[in-house]
């Protein structure tokens, strides 16, 4: 990515609507489940009582703090892991699972008016949001390849002393190690 | 690959974005078998290996599940039977109010977002059933009485949710009316199972345990060896050889374990904690290869699968003349001692009241079962101080403790292993009040959906549990999980590599195992693991 230094406009004003940004980004996430679901999801607070809905929120609090911040992919990483982790072994299609960054896009978009900023940041964060785009696809994939892996070495460890009397691990033991 | 896992492609992602869930009422939404959310359809041969009804090949993601030509007919039938047998099937069928306390409380309604998976909705998909052809009301006025017609799309609807269900009563703490959606969920499998649709999971366990006595159906010779070789890497790990005995006729205790201590990890390491720990105490005691499985799938499938498999405890401990059982770190099976054994066959005439010859503590509170779960044994032999323990050899380990549903809500153990546990380590925190104790969350994998094919519904179930151990994690940085149950210890480890990789799972008595000093051992250099203790130097080989 080239570097670009973006001015106060965008940071600004990305500070001074957080909230409402935030909040218009969780509805808009949340809306994604079934509608019975939502309110549970919105209202319960409590975060060992409604993960789903919590981790959603934390996860979108640190994004736009970040863009508000430096903006720097590498921090903002963690955050998407959070929320993608949790849906990409939901009822989501891929494609569904991952569209919550694109929200992000319109959304500030629509409460930024443009009016207020130049082309250039406007450019600035559209790349941005694309390269977390690609981002989420990557955490995406890695989870669901997790998942495979998992199926996997838990059937490994669910008869590892047979394994291991019938001699099939003579060698890389360690591999069927779980840790 | 599963259909879920391909990449999306640009224009789907543009569609995407305004995604909504169609509306439409609960009772008219047809379930969709998507992959990973079920288990495999049982293969004939474990029907038929146990005379179950209906054995076919079929899988739950074809339109048509070849149902026997009578299948209402057997449905309703079996309903109305169970009704009659059953008194608080048909209880939990007249008495919920729709209040709604239990809707949230449910780990796969907390981690699927699917309203289905509310306890009050699960239940609602029989009630349905039930107002239509058992009460008045619903069969004159039908949908607005809350009744349904029972289709072949409704008996699909029934078995994806109750194999959707742990049946591990969490929802049942929170309604005011003590209405146990576990027993609605057991029903349900019931009455399933008499059209042949058993999950190859359970079958296959249920198949092996009534013909070979464990899960795997492993011989007798092969359960003697591995434990054998279990005490191989306890005499590496301590200098001492341990020889257990087998089948031994006179010894004054039958020990019993669930399968996965013998052969599974971390299973293992909890075994070797037995084994050591019995040796210390010169317990006169005998393994079983015949009474070598705690658990009991048939628990999952049916009230008479259960009973015909857990009888064989009993009746092992009858030919070897034993006084009386000591049950292992497992889950399903003291629900079912605690809560089943009585009622099948009342209290067992040949066995005595269990009394430790240790401490010479009685325990009284398993006069009617004589079973003593070996967290209590352990418990009692710490309070009066007969073994010496190290805990410092634990000092790696930030350890929490996981409430089991089944020894937590099906028969109040919360105590004894947090009294164990702060014995054996010196770093131990608990996980947020509302998560553990009667309130645990489900491991999400328990009640025979410990399948590999149903991986993402695991995941989903097991969130609201990882979720509270990722909390102690940053918190106090947690790094081993312990429980005692031998699905917890697989599961629970599967449920960490993909929420909390940082957190790995342990039995109880793999900790005891660590930390107990025994007489004549050699310095430890490794923990159970035959991994290198932090902070003791191995000793120098002699030249
Ligand atoms: S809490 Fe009890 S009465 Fe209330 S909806 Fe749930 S099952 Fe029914
Ligand atoms: S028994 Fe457990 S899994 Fe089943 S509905 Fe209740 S809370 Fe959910």
């Amino acid at each position: 990515m080239p570097t670009f230094t973006r001015t106060m406009g965008l940071r600004g004003l990305l500070k001074e609507n957080r909230e409402r940004i935030l909040n218009n980004w969780f509805e808009a996430i949340i809306n994604t489940y079934p509608e019975e679901t939502v309110k549970f999801l919105k209202n319960t607070k409590d975060k060992f009582h409604n993960p789903v809905g919590q981790t959603i929120k934390e996860g979108i609090e640190g994004i736009l703090n970040e863009l508000i911040g430096e903006g720097e992919t590498d921090k903002i990483t963690p955050f998407l892991d959070r929320i993608i982790r949790v849906r990409a072994i939901q009822d989501f299609t891929p494609s569904e699972a991952v569209a919550f960054i694109f929200k992000l896009k319109e959304i500030v978009r629509a409460e930024l008016n443009s009016q207020a900023l130049q082309n250039e940041e406007l450019r600035w964060f559209d790349n941005k949001i694309d390269e977390l785009a690609l981002k989420t696809f990557d955490i995406y994939m890695s989870c669901r390849e997790k998942i495979y892996e998992l199926r996997a070495t838990e059937l490994r460890n669910w008869t590892y002393k047979l394994l291991e009397r019938a001699n099939l691990l003579a060698e890389g033991e360690d591999n069927f190690k779980i840790k | 690959m599963s259909k879920q896992a391909k990449p999306p492609k640009p224009d789907e992602l543009a569609k995407s974005i305004d995604y909504k869930p169609p509306k439409t009422n609960w009772m008219e939404t047809p379930v969709e078998f998507k992959p990973g959310t079920y288990c495999y359809g049982a293969r004939p041969k474990y029907l038929e290996a146990v005379e179950m009804p209906n054995p076919r090949e079929w899988s739950p993601a074809d339109e048509d599940w070849k149902l026997p030509e009578n299948w209402k007919e057997i449905v309703l039938e079996g309903m109305q039977d169970r009704l009659g047998k059953y008194r608080s099937y048909k209880l939990f069928m007249d008495i919920c109010v729709r209040c709604g306390a239990c809707a949230d409380k449910c780990h796969f309604f907390i981690g699927s977002g699917d309203p289905k998976n509310m306890p009050v909705l699960r239940a609602e998909l029989m009630r349905s059933v039930y107002r239509k052809y058992f009460t008045t009301g619903g069969k004159f006025f039908g949908k607005a009485a809350g009744a349904r017609e029972l289709t072949e799309d409704v008996i699909k609807e029934w078995w994806y949710y109750y194999y959707q269900c742990t049946e591990c009563r969490r929802c049942s703490v929170f309604c005011p009316y003590g209405i146990d959606t576990a027993e609605i969920t057991i029903m349900g499998r019931e009455l399933t199972n008499l059209l042949g649709l058993q999950t190859d999971w359970i079958g296959g366990p249920v198949a092996n345990c009534y013909h070979k006595g464990n899960h795997l159906g492993l011989e007798p010779h092969t359960i003697q060896s591995n434990i054998e070789m279990m005490c191989d890497d306890i005499e590496e790990i301590t200098g001492i050889r341990i020889e257990p005995t087998f089948n031994r006729k006179g010894a004054e205790i039958l020990f019993v374990t669930p399968s996965g201590d013998l052969f599974g990890l971390p299973g293992v390491y909890t075994c070797m904690g037995y084994l050591m720990l019995f040796h210390e105490l010169g317990l006169d005691y005998t393994w079983s290869t015949y009474a070598s499985e705690g658990g009991n799938f048939g628990f999952f499938t049916s009230n008479e699968m259960a009973k015909k498999l857990h009888y064989k405890i009993y009746a092992e401990a009858k030919r070897l003349g034993v006084k009386w059982i000591l049950g292992g770190e497992c889950g399903h099976m003291w629900r079912l001692v605690h809560q089943y054994l009585n009622t099948w066959w009342g209290p067992p005439d040949f066995l005595e009241v269990p009394k430790s010859p240790i401490t010479g503590t009685v325990f009284e509170h398993a006069k009617s079962t004589k079973m003593v779960h070996v967290a209590e044994f352990t418990a009692d032999l710490i309070r009066h101080g007969k073994i010496k323990l190290d805990p410092s050899r634990n000092d790696h380990l930030k350890v929490t403790f996981h409430d089991s549903c089944n020894t937590s809500r099906g028969m109040g153990i919360f105590e004894e292993p947090r009294y164990v546990l702060k014995h054996v380590v010196n770093h131990f925190y608990e996980m947020p009040e509302n998560t553990i104790r009667e309130k645990t969350f489900c491991c999400g994998s328990g009640s025979g959906l410990n399948a590999g094919e149903n991986m993402e519904l695991r995941m989903r179930g097991g969130f609201p549990r990882a979720n509270a151990v990722r909390y102690v994690n940053e918190k106090y940085g947690v790094n081993m999980l312990a429980n005692i149950c031998a699905i917890d210890r697989a599961a629970l480890t599967t449920l960490m590599q993909y929420w909390v990789p940082e957190v790995d799972v342990c039995g109880l008595h793999e900790l005891v195992g660590n930390a107990l000093v025994m007489t004549g051992e050699k310095k430890r250099t490794m923990d159970l693991r035959l991994e290198p203790l932090p902070g003791v130097e191995e000793e120098e080989e002699e030249e």
